[in-house]
């Protein structure tokens, strides 16, 4: 990825500005309903991120990457509720009563912490993506096998946080949106500005982050991983240690984007972990542009914001636009939008719809006084 | 006598029941070319598969450089100063072909380095001097798919190079290439023979010859018989099973 073409960077360059300025005016612009919305759907621009890295540059097409997303959106959740349980039986959060529980679980106890909710947000999860990663990846299962692999996990932690009432709440979920955070009520008009900064810069930093993976080197193995792994294995690396790195990101990204969804929409529950919702995040970045990173970010942003807008004027036809976006896609732009504008589609649209006329090679001398092109 | 560098001891394999290789015995010593010729499903591919970790021997030992190579990893054998080339080219397609060459010279070979470090200048001169070996200066940021297929045979080459083995292990290196380019490969090798012990699997018998060296034919998974392209022409037993004119045709 070390060419950087010019004609690519200014295009870059041009998104770049529009989404910062668009950042900085959407909390004055917008109502604070929408301006929720736009913050939880940067924060999912950070799982399409991770997705990116593995399945657009490493090639590895995980579909269980909601796993991920919602361990980070129960530490943030688990947190808030001890943060405001004082007033309830026992000083443990309120849904416990319902289930006759009258000791907090000890996995909960670390959770009184911050600094340690903070940490586990992403660490927890890059852990768990690494350790399942390592085992598949070292007994070299990929492609399809990889996929139904990751959606057998999901629908293994989905059941099993189904399950648990007296845990963690089980098929309710975590709330979040009446808890407390620095003496605020995290649903909170405030509370809900201040989310849609955090997670702007993060969605930022989490690109930068992003682009220094894939930049030099490090990048190019995964790309190598992608398109040729013997050939990688036998130029001496361990395609092994490279693939489970850059899982265990994408599943640390995963993390911090549940979190702060979480937070966001109020509540964390298993439909996180739900197979369809995985598979949209695919779908994202396939959209967006697999292997461009901002594409994620794009796809992650304009569709779900395209299916806000389109559920709330025709509430039952967002699958079948989304299914067909998905198709539109798959045949006409496999590189994505992004990759597509890279490759100069808009110009040979315009030329294929006859409003543009193609260029010869010396136009100068081929065009006479009328435009005519000379035979 | 220093001990060899490579030697393969009554290998053999079975897929199956099927005996790939039997009972095969190589010895290669520091700065030998070789070449090994045989038929189709003589066991030339696995007998490579073999040293280079892919695929597991029924029986017997490989020898490295004094250390035995069984159950090692693919890319620890690589580390250890094995180089493949493939049969068909296979490079990096979506890196240009500087980046493919930075892949193979990078030192050491972890994720950490290659994230945290740059370039070692005595690394982008190695990458530059390679680049003029195989004399694709001039393409350095073209995509290496975008190469032609002698040109991928040749950026390989220069990949396997790039990670400096003591053994270079080379897969049908003309196939499909021009005369001229057959030549320069053949030229190519020679002169990295030497510093580099160098093994060359081939059918094709004009680059053989120009290689000039030691010959060894496999037949049915078993070393038939060593010796020059001169002395392999004239022995009746490689003219039945190679050259393809049986004693019952000539009668």
């Amino acid at each position: 990825m070390t060419i950087f073409s010019t004609k690519k960077s200014w295009i870059n360059l041009t998104i770049w500005v529009l989404i910062i300025v668009l950042i900085i005016a959407a909390p004055s612009l917008l109502p604070v309903f929408r301006l929720n919305l736009l913050g939880r759907y940067l924060s999912l621009a950070i799982v399409a991120l991770g997705v990116d890295l593995i399945w657009g540059f490493t090639g590895m097409l995980s579909l269980g990457q909601g796993i991920f997303f919602a361990l980070g959106g129960y530490c943030a959740a688990m947190f808030l509720q001890l943060n405001s349980a004082g007033e309830f039986p026992n000083s443990i959060p309120e849904f416990f009563g319902l289930y006759g529980v009258e000791k907090l679980p000890f996995f909960w106890e670390p959770f009184k912490s911050l600094i340690f909710t903070l940490i586990s947000i992403w660490l927890l999860p890059a852990i768990i993506a690494g350790l399942l990663g390592y085992l598949v990846f070292r007994n070299r299962i990929k492609g399809v096998y990889f996929s139904i692999l990751t959606q057998a996990a999901l629908l293994v932690f989905f059941n099993f946080f189904n399950g648990q009432q007296k845990l963690i709440n089980g098929t309710n979920g975590l709330k979040t949106d009446v808890t407390q955070l620095f003496g605020q009520m995290v649903g909170s008009e405030i509370m809900q500005r201040w989310f849609f900064w955090i997670s702007a810069v993060l969605v930022i930093l989490a690109w930068f982050f992003a682009r220094w993976i894939v930049r030099d080197r490090f990048g190019n193995i995964l790309i190598g991983i992608r398109d040729d792994e013997a050939r990688v294995r036998f130029t001496g690396y361990n395609p092994v240690i490279f693939k489970t790195i850059i899982f265990s990101i994408a599943g640390g990204l995963a993390g911090i984007s549940g979190a702060l969804y979480t937070v966001q929409s109020g509540i964390v529950s298993p439909q996180f972990m739900t197979v369809p919702f995985s598979i949209e995040m695919v779908i994202w970045v396939a959209v967006g542009g697999r292997g461009t990173l901002l594409g994620a970010i794009l796809g992650a942003v304009l569709i779900n914001y395209a299916k806000s807008l389109v559920s709330e004027a025709l509430p039952a036809s967002w699958m079948f636009i989304q299914g067909g976006l998905f198709i539109l896609v798959v045949t006409a732009l496999p590189e994505g939008v992004l990759g597509w504008i890279r490759k100069d589609g808009p110009k040979k649209l315009l030329f294929l719809i006859g409003i543009n006329k193609k260029l010869e090679t010396y136009p100068s001398l081929e065009i006479n006084e009328q435009g005519e092109v000379k035979s | 006598m220093t001990s060899p560098l490579l030697e393969l001891k009554q290998i053999s394999v079975s897929f199956e029941g099927f005996l790939a290789l039997r009972d095969l015995d190589l010895i290669l010593n520091q700065g030998d070319l070789r070449a090994v010729i045989g038929p189709n499903g003589a066991g030339k591919t696995t007998f490579l598969d073999v040293i280079t970790g892919k695929v597991a021997p029924t029986k017997g030992d490989v020898i490295f450089k004094e250390k035995s190579l069984l159950g090692q990893k693919e890319f620890r054998i690589a580390r250890k100063g094995i180089g493949r080339k493939f049969q068909s080219p296979r490079i990096f397609e979506n890196l240009s072909v500087q980046e493919n060459l930075a892949l193979s010279v990078s030192r050491p070979k972890t994720p950490f380095s290659l994230l945290i470090n740059s370039l070692k200048v005595k690394h982008l001169d190695q990458i530059q001097h390679l680049m003029s070996i195989v004399n694709l200066q001039a393409k350095a940021n073209i995509r290496a798919g975008a190469l032609s297929h002698g040109q991928k045979q040749w950026l390989e080459i220069a990949m396997l190079v790039g990670q400096d083995p003591d053994l270079l292990l080379v897969d049908e290196p003309v196939a499909g290439l021009t005369d001229e380019e057959t030549d320069l490969t053949a030229d190519l090798l020679k002169s990295l023979a030497g510093d580099h012990t160098v093994l060359v699997i081939d059918h094709d018998m004009e680059f053989i010859r120009r290689l000039d060296c030691p010959v060894s034919v496999l037949h049915q998974g078993h070393v038939l018989k060593e010796g020059s392209m001169s002395d392999i022409q004239k022995d009746p037993l490689v003219i039945e099973v190679y050259l393809g004119k049986s004693e019952e045709e000539e009668e």
